[in-house]
Order: C-alpha cells, then structure tokens, then sequence
C-alpha cells in the first residue's frame, strides 16, 4: 500500500464535514472520488496535504505514520515535496511564467541548479502540450491552458502521487477535453492519482477505482467497473442516475 | 520698468530655487522614500505574519504617527530631542521624520495588499514544497507590491510636496530659499507661484515616471488585479 488513511476526521466548528474516512491508494491506482457538492471531498484532500489541519486520524505514506494533528511543520513540507497537488482555480503563482510556475518548486524547494529545473520544467510543459507557452503569464493563458500548467508543476517535481481537485470544473465545457486528455496519458504512463471530478467519462473509463462519498464519509468503493455497473448502495445508485439525466 | 524687473526676478530667482530643489528637495525624498519603504516592508510584514510582540509594536508605531502632525513630529525631532541631549543637523533630522512617517503610511498600504493576495498563491507555494518565507518573497510580496504600486507612487508624490515642511526645521529646500528670496525682494505672488510650479514640474514627472511602470508592469503579464 503507497497511501492508506484511516478515520480521517475534521469539523468546522459544530459542522461535522469528515466523518471518518477511510481511504486506500496502490501504486499506479487512478482513483475518482465522486460525491454531491458539499460532501467533504475537497477537504479530504486538503486535509491529505495538510493544507487543513484534520482532528484526527492517520495516514500511512510509503512507510511513514502521519498522525493528523499532530505533524510538524517540517513533515508536513517533506510530505508535501514528494506528492502533486492540483487545484479547481489552477492557482498558478500569477508574478511567474508558465516556466517560472514550474521551475520554482525545483529551484527554490528543492535547490536544483537554474538549467537542470529548467530543462525539466520545458520537458513538462511539452508533455502536457505547452511547448509554444513558456514565457507565458497566468493572465495571457486560458483556463485550460493555466490547468496544464499547474498538472507540470506538479508533474515537474516527480511525486509519488498527485491529488487533483475538480481540475476541470472551473472550465468551460470545450476546454476541459484538453486537459482531461491530459491526465488521461498521465493514467497511462502509471501516475498515481487520487482524482475529485464530476467527470463521469473519466472515473468510468479512465479510473480504475471509484470512492463514492457523501455527507463526509466514504458510502461505496470498489473498482470503476464494479461502481457503474453493479453499484451496491441505493445512494450511489440515485447518484449516478441523477448525474445520468442531468447529462442527457 | 516693473516688468522687466519682474522678469528679471523670475529668470534669476529661477536657478537659485531649482537648485536646492535639485540638491535637496529631491534627495532628501528619495532618501526618505527609500528608507521608508523599507521600514513598510518589515512593518506590514510583521502584521501579515502576526508575529506575536512584534505585531502589537507595529500598530502601536502607525497609530501614534498617523495621529499626529508631521510638523509636530518634526518640531520633536529638530527641536524637542537636544533636550534630551540628542542634537541633530536640519537634513539628517527630516530624513528621519519623513522616513518614519512615510513608512507607516505605507505599510498599511502595503498590508492591505498583501491580504488582496489571494490565499490560493500560498498554498500553491506550500504544495511544491517552498516554505513561508520562500512564499512570502517570491510569490505574496512582489504581487502585493504590484498592487500597491500606484498607492505607493501617490504617496511619493505627495512627500515631493510635504518635504516642503522641512523650511520649519532650517532645511535649506527649495520653498526655504524661496522665502528668503521673498525677504529681499518683496515679490510673494511671484515667487511663490514660481516654486509651486517647480513643484509640480517635479509631481508631474513622477505621475509620468508611474504611468510609464505601470506599462511596464502590465507588459509583463503582472496586470493589476
Ligand atoms: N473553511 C471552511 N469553514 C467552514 N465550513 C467549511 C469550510 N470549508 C468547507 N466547509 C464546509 O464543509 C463541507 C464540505 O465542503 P467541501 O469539502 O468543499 O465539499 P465538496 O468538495 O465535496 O463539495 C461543506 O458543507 C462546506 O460548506
Ligand atoms: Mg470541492
């Protein structure tokens, strides 16, 4: 096991949002997390990542124990140096360049000589169809395009895992094939990935294990093909048909 | 006749006036500004960061110089201290006063700003691994010193203007040797006119100086938020 969590909790304030989460990766897993707004799946993987400071539970991560709540400062960034994170609203550093973006986590977290991070950082940027971008600012981007950026970055660091957060739910509908495309290749290559979307194309076809969740806490999971097509609890099955009908 | 006298009076008094506003009105904001600029930075700094101690200092240090005058803050320094034993000259006298002032007028703007970032650039940072103060100097400040910029340039513009006061201390500025040349000459109308159009020779230069930075600002992607 790469990634293993257990009882994950966190409130905000007398609001419950995890409920104890259990939650297993293996290497080269793709796993979509699905579930209704507001379930808990963007805390979750805040809380992985330690950007929210869960209240309890803990986590297993290639052979460290992570106590949430109770993990310093420096293991947080150690955690943090070996692991991708891709946000719903890119967040790409706005004073930097597509390059820049990617190339600052080698050259100052990491200390890699200036032509060596950039080397990787162009090598990214191509892979994910940028290579005509990347003296580019965040400003005379798309949206799709500041999304392939951000995947770079993350892909620029080598992680173990990358997390993605709805990465096209911020986008307009013909944008998101193209990042989709994307991390679809990443899938391919074997890039763990632990994927929030409402992307029902691609936690079928693409994942090969869905995490149903609702009212923070994990209803159903099992393999992709086992979710869509035998799903076992009446909540996952309402959800999915609603998602069916809100397509058609 | 008078009015060639008139124009004989503009035409000398008008080196003798852009002179010290040359050799001194300028350095003594530029010196000022920088100092203060610097004194804004850690200040804003210290509250965005909620460094404990130091964050109580830093707004205890901006409420008692924006509570009171700068000429008074000037008439303490030059006049009130050597009472306490502390002489100072007229020109290093003033730099202090204006730095100190300047800078916590500043540092709230540049506090403000650093909140306007917006909170996804630090956990940007914190997710490829840099740690706080990697973040804070290379991502949060140099996007909040972005958007404070043209409040910024305000306030330098206004300080070419204020330093004006520094007449009150014996700084031998621009408006000083204006009203000595006033003494001699009886001609207020005129010469004061004079240097307040030397003044805003001076403003109108830096509101150029910061239309030209934001084009270049935004040149490099860096458009205000
Ligand atoms: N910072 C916060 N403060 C208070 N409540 C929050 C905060 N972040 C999220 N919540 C609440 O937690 C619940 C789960 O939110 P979220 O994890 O964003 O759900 P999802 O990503 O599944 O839509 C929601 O009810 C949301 O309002
Ligand atoms: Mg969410």
């Amino acid at each position: 096991m790469m990634l293993e969590i257990k009882g994950l909790r966190k409130s905000y304030g007398e609001l419950e949002v995890l409920k104890g989460v259990d939650l297993s990766v293996e290497k080269g897993d793709v796993i979509a997390v699905l579930g209704p707004s507001g379930s808990g799946k963007t805390t979750m993987l805040r809380c992985i990542n330690f950007l929210e400071e869960a209240d309890g539970g803990s986590m297993l991560f290639d052979g460290s124990t992570y106590e949430f709540g109770h993990v310093s400062r420096r293991e947080q960034a150690a955690f943090r140096k070996r692991t991708g994170f891709v946000f719903q609203n890119y967040n790409l550093f706005l004073n930097k360049t597509a390059l820049q973006n990617v190339t600052e986590g080698l050259i100052i977290a990491r200390k890699m000589p200036r032509e060596l991070a950039e080397q990787k950082g162009r090598a990214a940027l191509d892979k994910v169809g940028l290579s005509d971008r990347y003296d580019h600012y965040p400003s005379q981007l798309s949206g799709g395009q500041q999304q392939r950026v951000a995947i770079a970055r993350a892909l620029a660091t080598d992680p173990e895992i990358i997390f993605f957060d709805e990465p096209t739910s911020a986008l307009d509908p013909e944008l998101t094939g193209e990042v989709l495309a994307v991390m679809r290749e990443l899938a391919e290559e074997g890039m763990t990935m632990l994927v929030v979307t409402h992307e029902m194309g691609f936690a079928r076809n693409v994942s090969n294990k869905v995490i149903f969740m609702e009212h923070g806490a994990v209803v159903e999971s099992g393999s992709s093909a086992d979710i869509f097509e035998a799903p076992k609890e009446e909540r996952t099955r309402e959800f999915l048909r609603i998602i069916e009908e809100e397509k058609a | 006749m008078t009015e060639s006298r008139i124009a004989e009076i503009i035409i000398d008094s008008f080196w003798d006036i852009l002179i010290p506003g040359l050799t001194v009105t300028i350095p003594l904001t530029a010196i000022s500004f920088a100092i203060a600029m610097v004194i804004a930075i850690a200040v804003a700094l210290v509250q965005f960061a909620g460094i404990r101690g130091l964050r109580q200092l830093a707004r205890f240090y901006i409420w008692v110089v924006r509570g009171t005058p700068l000429l008074v803050q000037l008439f303490i320094v030059f006049y009130g201290l050597p009472n306490a034993g502390i002489r100072l000259d007229p020109l290093p006298a003033a730099i202090i006063v204006f730095s100190i002032n300047e800078g916590a007028y500043c540092a709230e703007t540049i506090r403000a700003a650093l909140e306007s970032v917006p909170s996804g650039q630090m956990e940007a940072g914190q997710c490829v691994g840099m740690s706080y103060m990697q973040i804070i100097r290379r991502i949060v400040l140099p996007q909040a010193m972005r958007t404070a910029f043209p409040t910024l340039a305000n306030s330098l513009i206004a300080m070419v203007k204020d330093t004006s006061l520094a007449a009150n201390i014996t700084v031998t500025e621009m408006f000083m040797v204006t009203r000595r040349i006033v003494a001699r000459t009886y001609e207020p109308l005129i010469l004061y006119i004079e240097v307040g159009l030397i003044y805003l020779l001076f403003c109108t230069v830096l509101t150029k100086l910061q239309s030209l930075g934001e084009k270049r600002l935004n040149a490099r992607g860096m458009a205000r938020r």
